[in-house]
This record gives structure tokens, sequence and C-alpha cells, in this order.
């Protein structure tokens, strides 16, 4: 009864009492169990729900929530081993939210140890594998929430990004990836990564999953001086608003498109004009730039943030780290020394404004910005390690959304020569989650996706 | 022949006493509560935590800046400046790198300040920047136990220009920019606890001796290509003794023609000499970047002129003020200015005591009344008003009691009487405390001696 079900679906069914959370929760359980050996979605499950509020956005949907959100009492990893016994004292405010809401936590999933990647792999517990093809990875880093929803061994779950974290391994993953605007959901609580753009956001089996999860996690934090006052829309009904946009082509993201993604992503536009919306050639910074301002800039926040894993606190030494995190806290001290900060970091932020620039002037003339979230669909396990900067290349189209901030979708379209899903990709301007999920809740409702959504439970093993 | 002149430049660490942490709603000034009992994620610096920085803590910063005379900078930040310590939960400590609260400021002392003779001087004040402080080691036997009570307090530091050049004026420096602080009430400046911190930077440069006089008053001058930083001294005297200590052994070096190592030393209060205890390969590298925590602040000329409106009479201005307008001597201006709850209640004594006695000098008499505590701040001011006037006013004297003591002494006294008239006119003392005793002290004393006298002539 609940197999494939969205969020909104089991909630009719626990409104009408025709199955009870307990039910809800146990019968992901059993699947988690079957399936998790195989997947490694999960790092740590728990037994029961133990929600007591009833009336809730959320009450009585169990999550999996990444496990670099701090949970209360629950161990918290970040897929690292230096945290192999990190029981946090305090819980992060997007589950603290999600918990008002009446969330189940069904559990805590896999990611690139630190989020450091785009497949899952540099965690020290094992890759997550891609319930399409457990050969391949789900992407990365939010991979286990990724394929936890893909898998259907949760209706849904929460990630987050730093540049594409959640974007890629849920195109990869055949599912429906948001990133907010950088300050619309709490850093609080989440094991920081790159400081100035990580930001929380939803993975789901639909755009209305996806806008339910956002109106219970987005707002202004007392805890997180970087949150945004910006008023929080009622996204749900907002979304189903019937509104045209425009959407902007830019032949930068065009480049480098593997075949089938191309095609797919020219008839998502010619789909986007037969629903009536209009489309205007537009020309952007090559997305190249991003790439390099957002190397500099993340492993400088990367050494930083790391360096409070002293070896004195949290149990394990420094010899715990994997080579990803080595490296990427030698590049970053390299950047900040004296006397290469003006060539490096300096250097970089302006470059970053350019980019936020660049956005700001698109924006006056379109709705969003269409693209893919990845150039090709998802790799086999291990490819990831013949290049050093693999991840970087691979999510070269979501980094500019990441580095300046702005809201973005992914959006599965179908599925690829080797039957992996595909999908596209919309930016939008700052705060305006309501216009992306509106237009993409139009896009679903015009196209199969959710069927292609429900192919990927089918083959799994 | 060599002269040397002391350069010498000050950072200085106050505690902030607000009520709650820098970045986080801990209690502040729990300096005595149990170990690690006054902390929460933030200020432990656990994964994932945020920190949100204390608007009070800015305001007080600026509030010390606009009192050095600093320019508040419109835009402020805060960075991450990076060293790895045990009592340093982050990897990191929040501080300001290029874009302080305050800079270019200077204190100025006049010929007389207090007891120290001077020409004029001005120091200048290099900057004024906010900062957390960072736990604390406690070294037990072998063990080294970490309490954070203080991390995530909020420290102000204040950095001045190399301007000194001797120890003197160091200590003067010191003690009125704690009067200061003390006066703003942003802190408890006490050395003692550590809430004030001070450590003198200090090297030795050589002059020849035809540009002796134009290189003292200079201070656009070439720095020696070393210094030695002092830590860990909790009091203004042990300052001053350190810089001396310092100076000499410098200038012995330098006689033998050898550069004093940069270093970090420490102060040993009981030997009265310095140790080394780190020394410094070049500049510490602490790969400065904007914090990406706290977006940064932009000042409004407002805002900015708000708090300025908060800050009471400084202290140097009061003593000036107590000297110009109310005509005490310059010490006494001094000492009374010291402490803003003892000035503000001698002014409050002396506008009580002023509704009933205009004698000129009237506002020197209560500054000494004060200074030799025979006006207790215990008192109200009222109280203190009335015991002061009636200690200052003549004694009544019972004129028919006196005639009466008057006779009895002289008749009494006859052989003194008689060396008086021949000459000896110091023995009339003697009469006037047989008299002040007969009345048993109720008489005034220049009353006494007068009709004394007049007596004895008749």
């Amino acid at each position: 009864m609940v197999l494939g079900k969205t969020i909104t679906e089991i909630r009719n069914l626990l409104k009408t009492k025709k199955i009870s959370r307990e039910e809800v929760f146990s019968f992901f359980i059993k699947r988690i169990e079957k399936y998790n050996p195989n997947i490694n979605a999960f790092l740590t499950t728990l037994r029961k729900p133990e929600s007591i509020v009833s009336d809730g956005l959320l009450s009585g949907i169990p999550l999996a929530v990444k496990d670099n959100f701090c949970t209360k009492g629950i161990r918290t990893t970040a897929s690292a081993k230096v945290l192999d016994n990190f029981i946090p004292p305090y819980e992060s405010t997007t589950t603290s939210r999600l918990k008002l809401a009446g969330y189940e936590l069904l559990g805590k999933t896999n990611m690139d140890a630190w989020a450091h990647g785009s497949s899952t792999e540099t965690s020290d517990y094992g890759p997550t594998k891609n319930p399409w093809d457990t050969s391949r990875s789900p992407g990365g880093s939010s991979g286990g929430t990724a394929a936890a929803v893909s898998a259907y061994l949760a209706p849904a779950g929460i990630g987050s990004e730093t540049a594409g974290s959640i974007r890629q391994p849920a195109s990869w993953s055949g599912v429906v990836g948001l990133k907010p605007t950088y300050g619309r959901v709490s850093r609080y609580g989440v094991i920081a990564m790159g400081s100035s753009l990580d930001c929380p956001g939803p993975i789901t089996r639909s755009v209305e999953d996806a806008a339910i999860i956002l109106q219970a996690i987005a707002g202004k934090d007392p805890h997180d001086a970087t949150s945004a006052s910006v008023p929080v829309e009622d996204y749900v009904l907002k979304m189903k608003e019937k509104k045209t946009y425009t959407i902007g082509i830019a032949q930068e993201y065009f480049e480098g498109l593997d075949e089938d993604i191309k095609k797919s992503l020219e008839e998502a536009i010619k789909i986007f004009e037969k629903m009536g919306f209009k489309t205007k050639k537009i020309s952007l910074l090559s997305p190249q730039y991003s790439i390099s301002v957002y190397t500099i800039i993340q492993r400088a926040e990367v050494m930083s943030n790391l360096a409070r894993y002293d070896g004195i606190r949290y149990g394990n030494p420094r010899s715990f780290f994997g080579s990803e995190a080595k490296r990427r806290g030698m590049l970053g001290t390299y950047t900040l020394s004296y006397g290469y900060y003006d060539a490096f970091f300096k250097k970089a932020q302006k470059v970053r404004t350019l980019i936020i620039n660049d956005f700001k002037r698109v924006f006056k003339d379109v709705d969003f910005i269409i693209g893919t979230p990845t150039p090709i669909t998802a790799l086999k396990l291990g490819e990831f390690e013949k290049y050093s900067f693999f991840g970087e290349l691979m999510d070269k189209f979501n980094e500019p959304a990441a580095m300046s901030g702005i809201p973005a979708i992914s959006l599965p379209t179908g599925l690829d020569r080797n039957d992996l899903p595909m999908s596209i990709h919309l930016m939008a301007n700052y705060f305006r989650e309501s216009d992306l999920l509106n237009a993409s809740y139009q896009f679903e409702k015009e196209t199969d996706f959710m069927g292609v959504i429900k192919k990927g439970i089918a083959n799994l093993k | 022949m060599k002269n040397y002149i002391p350069v010498i430049g000050l950072e200085i660490h106050v505690e902030l006493n607000t009520k709650s942490g820098m970045f986080c709603q801990c209690a502040n000034g729990m300096h005595e509560a149990e170990p690690n009992s006054q902390v929460c994620p933030v200020c432990l610096g656990l994964p994932g935590a945020l920190p949100v920085p204390n608007k009070k803590a800015m305001e007080w910063t600026i509030k010390i800046g606009k009192a050095l005379n600093c320019i508040i900078s419109k835009h402020t930040k805060f960075d991450r400046k990076h060293y790895s310590y045990p009592d340093l939960p982050k990897g990191y400590q929040i501080s300001q790198y290029d874009e302080p609260i305050a800079l270019t400021g200077y204190l100025e002392f006049g010929k007389n300040h207090g007891t120290y003779k001077n020409e004029e001087k001005k120091f200048r004040i290099h900057r004024v920047h906010l900062e957390e402080d960072t736990g604390k080691l406690i070294h037990t036997g072998d063990d080294t136990r970490i309490d954070f009570n203080r991390s995530g307090v909020p420290l102000a530091e204040i950095v001045t220009e190399p301007d000194f050049s001797s120890s003197s004026d160091v200590k003067m420096f010191l003690e009125e920019l704690h009067t200061i602080i003390r006066y703003l009430d942003v802190s408890e400046a006490d050395l003692e606890k550590g809430t004030m911190r001070m450590e003198p930077n200090i090297s030795v440069r050589v002059v020849e001796s035809e540009k002796l006089k134009a290189e003292s008053q200079s201070t656009d001058f070439k720095l020696p290509n070393y210094k030695v930083e002092v830590k860990n001294i909790n009091s203004f005297n042990f300052v001053k003794r350190a810089i001396d200590f310092e100076v000499a052994r410098h200038i012995e070096l330098l006689e033998k023609g050898e550069t004093p190592v940069q270093e970090t030393r420490g102060w040993n209060s009981e030997k009265g000499i310095t140790y080394s205890q780190r020394t410094k390969e070049g500049a510490h590298d602490y790969r400065y970047f904007p914090e990406p925590d706290i977006p940064p602040f932009t000042f409004t000329e407002q805002y900015i002129e708000g708090i300025t409106k908060t800050i009471s009479e400084l202290p140097k201005a009061k003593m000036d003020r107590f000297i110009s307008k109310l005509g005490l001597r310059d010490l006494d201006a001094y000492i009374i200015s010291r402490e803003k709850s003892t000035s503000d209640f001698f002014e409050l004594v002396l506008a009580e005591v002023k509704k009933e006695n205009s004698e000129s000098n009237i506002a020197q008499k209560v500054a000494s009344a004060f200074i030799n505590k025979r006006i207790s701040p215990s008192d109200t001011p009222k109280k203190s008003a009335e015991k002061f006037i009636k200690m200052v006013k003549p004694i009544e004297t019972d004129s028919d009691a006196l005639e009466e003591a008057v006779k009895m002494i002289i008749s009494a006294n006859k052989k003194a009487v008689t060396e008086y008239k021949s000459g000896k006119v110091t023995v009339i003392m003697f009469l006037v405390g047989q008299v002040m005793r007969e009345m048993k002290g109720k008489a005034d004393a220049s009353a006494v001696r007068k009709a004394l006298e007049e007596k004895i002539r008749a």
C-alpha cells in the first residue's frame, strides 16, 4: 500500500487512518533491512517512531537525513572516521524544524566523508551504490539520501549542498533535488564544509514533496547569522497557481553534454514552450570560471572548518583523515598562506562578485535559466579516482548557482541509452523558490517523470 | 658615542563584561564557576555550531575606540585567525584582520599628570578590534586540563603604535587606559583576574649623539629589526620593571655587537626577570580570511553617533575641569578623577556644601577632606556635606564660660603670665591649652588666644 508513495500520498493514508504511523515506519525499516546491505545508503537507523506532534506538516512521515546534520543523542559522523563516535549534544535547526513538523527520523545516510566528493565513494564507511545499477555511483555527496529515496528506503530525505551535492546525486539517482537560496535554510548544526556555500535542501520523489519539506525547514534562524529574514512563502499553495514564465537559454550551459542528455534537454525546452512558457537566448559567463573560484574558496573554508578536529577531542586523531580531506586541507592552506592571499582567495572573491552580477543582469530578462545538472549520467564506481578534480568538472553546471547562492532544482526527465536517469536543471533568482517550484510542478504534470522515478524501484534487487 | 632609545609598543586585551558571550548565549563573567559549566555548542566549537555576534560587545568596542579618539570604521567584518592550540576549540580564533572596528586614535597627557612630571605627550593608538577569548589550560602535575568557560568571552584588543621610549610613560599610559575602561563601564579590567592583560613589545634603537635630540622626538624612525614581546604580566609596576629589565638586556647585547633574538618572553615577578618562552620564526602565518559565518557590517553615522552619546566625561577631561573650573590642585584633581564613582560622589558632596558655604576655595577644601578620607562615600552626599560643614565651621564659644576660665587660668599660672609679659610670647600656647582643657574643648582656639592676650595686657 505504501510502496512508491509520495509524502503527500502517505499523509492522506495516515489522515484517513488507512495506515498507522508505526506501520509506515516499520514498512521503511523492513525495506532498509532488506536492501541497505547492498545499497549502503544508511549508516544509522532508528527503531521506532518517536514524534509526539500529531498535526504537523510532516506528522508520521519518516525521512532519511544526511549524516552531516547533528541529531541530539544520535551518532553523527559526516561519514568520517574522525567522528566515528561523535554523538552530538544538540540538534541542527533543520532537524529541529522537521521535529516540530512531526517528522520521524528514519536514519542517517552515507555521504562523501565531510561532503568532500561527488560520488559518495570518499565515505569512510564504504560507497553507496546506485539503485538503478549497483555497479554505479548514486552521485554525491548526498548520495546516501538520494539512493535511499530512489530505492524507496525512505519516501524523501534531507541532503546538503556545497556545490551540486543535492542536485547531482538527485539527477544520477533519478529523483528531485532542490537547492534553496543560500540563507533560506539555516546551516546551524550542519557539519560545515564550505561555509559560504553550504545549503540544506530536500531530495524527494515529487515537486510537491520538495515544497512541503522546504516549507518545514526554511526561515530565519537566530543561531545562523547568514540565514535570511525574507518571509517564507506557502510553497505548496503558490506552486499550484497557473503561471507562465520566461526561460533563459545560455549556450554556455550546453557545452560538453552527452548526446542523450542534450536531446532530452532540447525536448524539455519544447515541453515548456508547449506549456506556454517563453524562451529567450541569453549569454552568461562560462561555468568554467565557477570551477576555479569554487575550488579556491571551498578549499580555504575546508581547511579552516577541519582545523577543529585536532585529535584532542572527538576520539580519533588526525591520522584518521582520508586522502581527499588531506588534499583539500593542503590546497586551502596554500591559497591562504602569507603572500598568496591576494593572488588566490581575494581574486576568487572578486570573480565571485562578477558571477553574482552576471546572474543579476540576466534575471532582469528571464525567470529561469535552463540546463542540466550533470553533463553525463551515473558513472561506474571507481572511475572518480582517475581524476583529482573530477567532482569539480562533474559539477560544472551546478557550481555557478552555488557560487552565487541562487536557488536551483534538478528534475528527472527520462532514461538514457543505458537506462540511467537524466535530468534538467532550472536556476532562479534569489528567494524565488516558489516560482521555481511552480514551474517544476507544471513540468512534472506535463511529463511522465513520476513514471521515471517509479521505474527505479522496479530494478531493485 | 652610541645612544640607545627604547622603542615600545603595547597590546592590551580587555575582557568585556557583557551579559552573554561574544558569539553565543552563555553567561559571561563566570570566572569562578565550575570548569566547563558555562559552555554551549558554539563556544565549544562543536561540529556544525555557528557564531552569532553580540551587538553589545560591538557597541562597547566602538565606545572604547571613541574614548581613544579613534576613527570608527563604517565597514567592519570578522576574520578567522588560524593557529593550533589546545585551548582554541575551533583551530581558529574569530578576530578582526584588515577592517577593525576602530583605527588611528591617540591619548594625550598634560605636563603634570598625577605624579608624572612630563612634558606634554601624545601616544598614538594603531587600532582597536574585537575577538573571542580562548579557553584556559590548567596544569596539574602531569595532567593538563582545559576549561572552556572563558572560551568565547568578548575580548577587545587595543594596539598602540611603538611610540613609547620609557617604561614610566608606558605605566602612565596603561594606568590612564585602565581608568578610561573603568569609566566606560565595559570591563572589570581586573589585572589580577586577567580581565585586562598587557603585552609590551620592546626593542632598542641606536642613535648617534648629534641626532639624539631630534630623534628622541620623532615618531617617524626606522624600527629595529627585532622585537621582544613579554607576556603574563599582571601589574603596572611589573610592566615597568619588565621593560626596564628588557631594555638593559638589549643594550648589553647591542653593546657587544649582537642583535637580541626576536621572541616571546615571560615575566617572573618573584625574581624580577624575563625568560624566553618561544622564539618567533618570522611572522606567524595565521592564514586570515573573512569569517564566512558572519556577514560584514555597515555602520551608519547615526548609529555611531548614538553610541558616542553614551560616553560620559572621561577622566582626563574631568581632571582638567577640576583644575580649571574648580581650582583644585593638579594632584588632587588627578586623584579624585581616578574612579568615576569617587568623582561623581565628590561633585555631589560639593554641590551640597556649596548650598551652605560660598567660600572661594571651598572645592579644594572638600577635595582635601576627600583625599584625607575625612569624607566617606558610605554616607549619602547630603550627610557627608553636613559632616564636612560642621568640620570646617568655627566652634561656637560660650563667652561667659571663657571669661571665667581665662580668669581662673591666669591666676593659677602667675609664673607663665610673667614670662609672657617679659617677652616669651610662645608661652601663650601653653595657656591656650590650659583654657581649652578647662572648657573641655568647647571653644575656638583663636578666640581663646584673643581673650587671653587681652586679659594679660589689660
